[in-house]
């Protein structure tokens, strides 16, 4: 794959703010068609990254092409293949659905029945055909970033940025947004989605690059980003807290690594190299030891435990303030 | 509920504009498209109507019955007569607080950030803007004259000389909207730009030559309200009108209509530039 044939092409972006780098040197390849995530903690240049890929943000060093086109010299050109949708809805709140959507369609020079056309039907597919005619500001979370979300698709673009686009969405509203981001990609449009959920970049993403202080520090699949921290681990909660040290000395003998404690959850787990084997002796030697297991079991490391492995520190937010 | 983006769209943009005539006909299409925004605004927030159109009325009332019954003029004529074109320019200028909160308010929240992605012309955020307050400047005129004519305030000279008067304090009121524009962008907080724009409007009313004559107040302060840009408009405005003004001596005094047409253009040549300058650097 060449890079003009990429959706996303961009090579050594740099961002300097002051004496700090928001970017220092990302490099980014997405192929078309796919979701493309972006993972990250809060400050590590996700944003910025999108700002500059779509037109919004100038940068100091680098190049980088979105649709085929170079985004300072052809802006215009890129402007008219991609849609954004931020960390905050980007519509206007005064106004009601319909008329957004009407007054984007316009500002896209389509003529004003194409426009009202468009509208119509997005209103439809985001299922805001009941509330068209209210004020944005009436319109709950969920209900103005499905409107976000429908503004950005009204050219139906070869490039869609998703910026964070479930912050702040109880559970519901969010997987609404994931059922449009997949099927808007079986349309054949490429996704760019930022996010500080690991969940969520395991639900949607294809191929995740995690960025850490302004640059990529690891690419791959989700199973990729969590085969390099090892394959299989054992996992042993124990019933009572203060038999945990106990289990982490069993733990530490059956695993391939130093094996990681969570007090509040009760939980120790290790690396293993033999499934099978290590689960037998896991509950030989718990016996042996006198430590009453709970729950033992085997299972793939998660990408919260990559991350932490790639960037040394856990992504700030966790699934449980995603969910 | 689950979204289905069942039918895949088809439609395409039109290619960017490339002659220089095509991007003037889409920078016109779009700011027009934006003038429309704005005035929907309008329509949408009946309360902020009421509160746009009640301001004009309570300065006619209290200021043409609370100073005048306590005035008399220099020259003789009468007080309120005299004061209805200072608060027709004076209505204008607190118009700054409209249009510096509007466009904070479009900067502050993620709206803008939209249009920048969008192959729209570049100048229709700032263009809507000021084509808005000035469609909203005119029911402003229309309100104030109606009252004013309600009161006894009255055009002498003939409805020629009324409409350019009217077209003056427009004037103003256009370099004012790129005041506040710039305002707007350079302090992108609605709540703070309301608060900040009181305090700067209102001494420039005071030091002027709306409620009182110049030539009363201390040396400094009598020059600073015979050369301020809304003592031009007003005197020229009241000259045209045929109502009693003060005259005075000064050059600035005798050259009223000169400086109510070069004030405005001076401050559009200073405002319009570093406003689009400040809104192309949102994306330093």
């Amino acid at each position: 794959m060449t890079t003009n044939d990429a959706a996303i092409a961009a090579q050594g972006l740099r961002k300097r703010y002051g004496q700090s780098y928001a970017l220092d040197g990302l490099d980014l390849t997405v192929e078309r068609g796919v979701v493309h995530g972006l993972l990250g903690p809060n400050g590590a240049g996700k944003t910025t990254a999108v700002r500059i890929l779509s037109t919004l943000l100038s940068f100091d060093e680098g190049s980088a092409r979105v649709a085929g086109h170079d985004v300072v010299a052809e802006a215009d050109e890129v402007r008219r293949r991609i849609g954004l949708t931020g960390q905050y809805a980007a519509v206007d709140e005064t106004l009601s659905g319909r008329q957004n959507l009407v007054m984007f369609g316009r500002l896209y020079h389509l003529s004003p029945r194409q426009a009202k056309r468009r509208a119509d039907e997005l209103l439809e597919q985001f299922a805001l055909t009941d509330a068209a005619d209210r004020s944005g500001r009436t319109y709950s979370g969920g209900m103005r970033r499905r409107l976000d979300l429908a503004a950005s698709l009204i050219l139906a673009p070869e490039v869609l940025f998703l910026d964070e686009p479930t912050t702040g969405l109880d559970p519901r509203s969010r997987n609404d947004v994931w059922d449009a981001v997949r099927s808007l990609v079986a349309g054949g449009t490429t996704v760019l989605l930022t996010t500080q959920y690991l969940e969520e970049a395991d639900q949607l993403a294809g191929r995740i690059s995690v960025i850490d202080t302004g640059r990529v520090v690891a690419e791959g699949t989700a199973d990729e980003l969590k085969a390099r921290i090892g394959g299989d681990r054992i996992e042993v909660v124990v019933r009572d807290a203060e038999q945990l040290g106990a289990a982490a000395a069993v733990v530490a003998r059956i695993g391939t690594a130093e094996p990681e404690l969570d007090a509040d959850t009760r939980r120790v787990s290790a690396p293993v190299a033999d499934r099978m084997a290590a689960l037998t002796d896991a509950v030989r030697e718990l016996q042996a030891a006198g430590v009453a297991a709970e729950d033992i079991g085997l299972r793939r490391p998660t990408l919260d435990e990559a991350f932490l492995h790639l960037t040394g520190h856990q992504a700030t937010a966790t699934e449980e303030t995603a969910a | 509920m689950s979204i289905a983006l069942q039918q895949p769209p088809t439609l395409v943009a039109p290619p960017p504009a490339r002659t220089p005539l095509a991007r003037l006909r889409w920078a016109l299409a779009d700011g027009w498209v934006m003038t429309k925004r704005n005035l929907a605004h309008v329509v949408r927030a009946p309360e902020e109507v009421v509160i746009y159109f009640t301001l004009p009325i309570m300065f006619v009332l209290v200021f043409g019955y609370v100073f005048g019954s306590g005035m008399a003029l220099p020259g003789g004529g009468d007080y309120r007569e005299f004061l209805l074109p200072g608060v027709f320019a004076m209505t204008m200028l607190y118009g700054l607080g409209a249009t510096a909160t509007g466009i904070a308010f479009d900067v502050d929240r993620g709206v803008v950030d939209r249009f920048r992605s969008m192959p729209m012309a570049r100048s229709a955020l700032v263009v809507g803007r000021s084509g808005a307050d000035i469609v909203r400047a005119l029911l402003e005129m229309t309100t104030l004259v109606v009252c004013g004519l309600l009161v006894g305030w009255q055009w002498r000279n003939g409805i020629g000389d009324a409409l350019i008067a009217v077209g003056l304090i427009l004037l103003l009121r256009f370099a004012i909207t790129w005041i506040g524009i710039y305002l707007g962008l350079v302090v992108p907080n609605p709540d703070t730009v309301g608060v900040i724009v009181f305090p700067a409007a209102f001494p420039l009313t005071a030091l002027s030559n709306v409620f009182v004559a110049p030539e009363l107040m201390p040396g400094w302060m009598g020059a600073v309200s015979e050369w301020n840009p809304l003592s031009s408009t007003v005197a020229a405005s009241r000259e045209l009108f045929g109502n009693p003004g003060f005259g005075g001596d000064s050059w600035a005094a005798q050259h009223s209509l000169l400086l109510a047409v070069a004030w405005p253009l001076l401050i559009l040549a200073i405002f319009v530039p570093l406003s689009i300058r400040r809104y192309q650097n949102l994306s330093r």
